[in-house]
């Protein structure tokens, strides 16, 4: 079985893998998978649980190299600057700093709310107060936390609720400014209503960052991406706009998983 | 016991309950023993050392007239060699830890140093005293002095503190690690802004159990020749003239508490014995008050971190 693509694609890239596959020493995990990822639009990755997409996005920002035995075949490229960010001659690190991250569980630092969001500017070297203090701020109004946390910058980000640890995290990756931002499952932990307020802060986040969100939760991709792809078994099996594969997928697997027959 | 309820069902549940009783039991039983004992011990020390303990006897050099003796020479030796152990072992311990949990290649060279580190940790003391006698005081030629004993108990700290330090860091959540990667951040300031402070708890608590035990030690320093009577201090760490500080106390022969007990205890003589007693009490002062630092800024620290 080959990925199969859907013919239309978004118009302006803002990455895309081509042919990539992924080994976890002797397991392969993901085969042969192109996907591209339109500019300032959100895409979904869906599957049954072992289907490898959060495998795939965990590709795009290489935290597979902190692990030993993981190998990479296929390229990443990221636009525009045309470069495979898998290649051996491109840091890691540097992709971190384009490309960054949000995780399934929140995991802010056991630092204060202040710290955390400036940890990415920090790493960096950036020591000026003034500039801190301002792009805190500016990533905390942009995962609409600043008004419940203004406050309390000093205090722990543990202190805070399950939702509001998940936007701080969002918060945190803001911060720098990402190029790409990489969800994986970022509501599973979270309560109905925690889930849409992150939910309509990615709708709102899209003009400013292009994302990629893994998701368990076919209404939520429903709800949120423009884009959709569904993957099986490590390989990609149908991308499209969201709405044609959530309303005339063409692949039978496609359609078994969204009507839940399957998954 | 009879039950209201179902018979065959009862009877079985209070055989299973019986084991849970007799267990419960043997444990307050073996758990009281060592309470005891100890007691005993520490009650023994102190109604003989206690009567002895004043001013003088801690400002006083040691003396062949028991009543006149006392552990300042011995006390002082032990704070400095305590600090030159606290100075060299815990960073290397601490540095070599974070290299074999973060930095080190899964390798062959890898497993024999872990298998060689957590061997160490069973050495009998003494052959620490043999290894620094043939490294420090006859290789390096430092001598029978201060430095020589501090880093010889830094040896026997080592284990302790490498093995400690890599089961706090391993206690960090994967999820941080990632959450600092993912960031941007080097190796480097992953551990130094990220795993380090999580785990400085557990680090510390290792670090006070190894010093715990050093404190007491007598084998290997006896071994390096520690001096038994020392009616002199080290030159002074501080000084009048620039720069005003002085390693020469470094190279100063020594004797320590635990040194000064085993002196005493071998004289004839009840008065000497109590002296042993004293000084047996001041040094466990001190092991207690190392600990009870150690668990308030435990305390504090655990405080701050919560996942």
């Amino acid at each position: 079985m080959t990925s199969v693509p859907s013919a239309i694609g978004p118009s302006i890239l803002k990455a895309e893998t081509k042919n990539l596959s992924f080994m976890y020493g002797a397991t392969k995990a993901l085969r042969n998978n192109s996907l591209p990822v339109g500019q300032n639009q959100i895409t979904a990755l869906i599957g049954p649980s072992g289907c490898g997409k959060s495998t795939l996005l965990r590709c795009f920002n290489r935290m597979h190299d902190l692990y030993a035995g993981n190998g990479y075949q296929g390229e990443i490229i990221l636009y525009p600057d045309g470069h495979n960010i898998l290649s051996s001659d491109v840091d890691p690190i540097e992709v971190r700093m384009r490309i960054g991250m949000v995780f399934q569980k929140p995991n802010p630092f056991p630092k204060s709310i202040y710290d955390n969001v400036a940890y990415g500017l920090r790493v960096r070297g950036v020591r000026s107060r003034a500039v801190l203090d301002e792009s805190v701020e500016r990533a905390l109004r942009g995962a609409a936390l600043w008004d419940e946390v203004k406050d309390r910058l000093d205090q722990s980000g543990a202190s805070l609720s399950g939702g509001q640890q998940q936007r701080l995290c969002i918060a945190r990756a803001l911060a720098t400014d990402p190029e790409m931002l990489l969800l994986d499952e970022p509501t599973s932990a979270l309560d109905p209503i925690a889930t849409a307020n992150v939910e309509e802060l990615l709708l709102t986040l899209k003009a400013r960052v292009t994302i990629l969100i893994v998701t368990h939760n076919m209404q939520q991709a429903a709800r949120v991406s423009d884009w959709t792809a569904f993957m099986y078994l490590g390989e990609l099996i149908e991308f499209g706009p969201t709405k044609t594969i959530f309303t005339t997928p063409s692949n039978k697997q496609t359609e078994d998983y969204i009507t839940g027959r399957f998954g | 016991m009879a039950s209201p309820l179902n018979h065959t069902l009862a009877g079985n549940l209070v055989r299973r309950k019986l084991a849970e009783r007799l267990f419960i039991v043997f444990g307050l039983g073996t758990l009281s023993l060592a309470v005891l004992v100890l007691f005993l011990l520490i009650g023994h020390l102190v109604v003989d050392g206690l009567p002895r303990i004043n001013w003088d006897f801690l400002t006083s050099f040691p003396s062949r007239r028991p009543g006149e003796a006392g552990i300042l020479s011995a006390w002082v030796g032990t704070c400095l060699i305590m600090l030159v152990t606290i100075v060299t072992g815990v960073p290397i311990g601490v540095a070599a830890g974070v290299y074999l949990e973060e930095y080190s290649p899964r390798n062959w060279m890898t497993d024999l140093i872990e298998v060689t580190v957590t061997n160490l940790a069973g050495v009998p003391s003494i052959i620490y005293g043999l290894l620094a006698l043939g490294a420090f005081v006859y290789l390096f030629g430092l001598g029978d002095s201060i430095l020589t004993a501090g880093l010889t108990l830094a040896l026997l700290i080592l284990p302790v503190v490498i093995v400690s330090t890599r089961e706090a860091i391993r206690a960090v959540p994967v999820q941080i690690r990632e959450a600092a990667y993912g960031m941007g951040a080097t190796k480097w300031q992953t551990v130094t802004h990220h795993v380090l402070p999580y785990s400085m708890a557990g680090i510390l608590t290792g670090v006070i159990i190894g010093l715990s035990r050093a404190i007491g030690e007598t084998a290997p320093i006896i071994t390096i020749g520690a001096l038994t009577f020392i009616a002199f201090l080290p030159p002074a760490p501080v000084t009048a003239e620039p720069p005003f500080i002085s390693f020469e106390w470094l190279g100063s022969a020594f004797t320590a508490l635990p040194i000064q007990m085993f002196s005493w205890v071998s004289r004839p003589g009840e008065e000497f014995l109590n002296n042993a007693a004293a000084a047996g009490v001041v040094l466990m002062v001190m092991t207690v008050a190392m600990n009870g630092a150690a668990i308030v800024l435990r305390y504090r620290m655990r405080k701050r971190i919560t996942w």
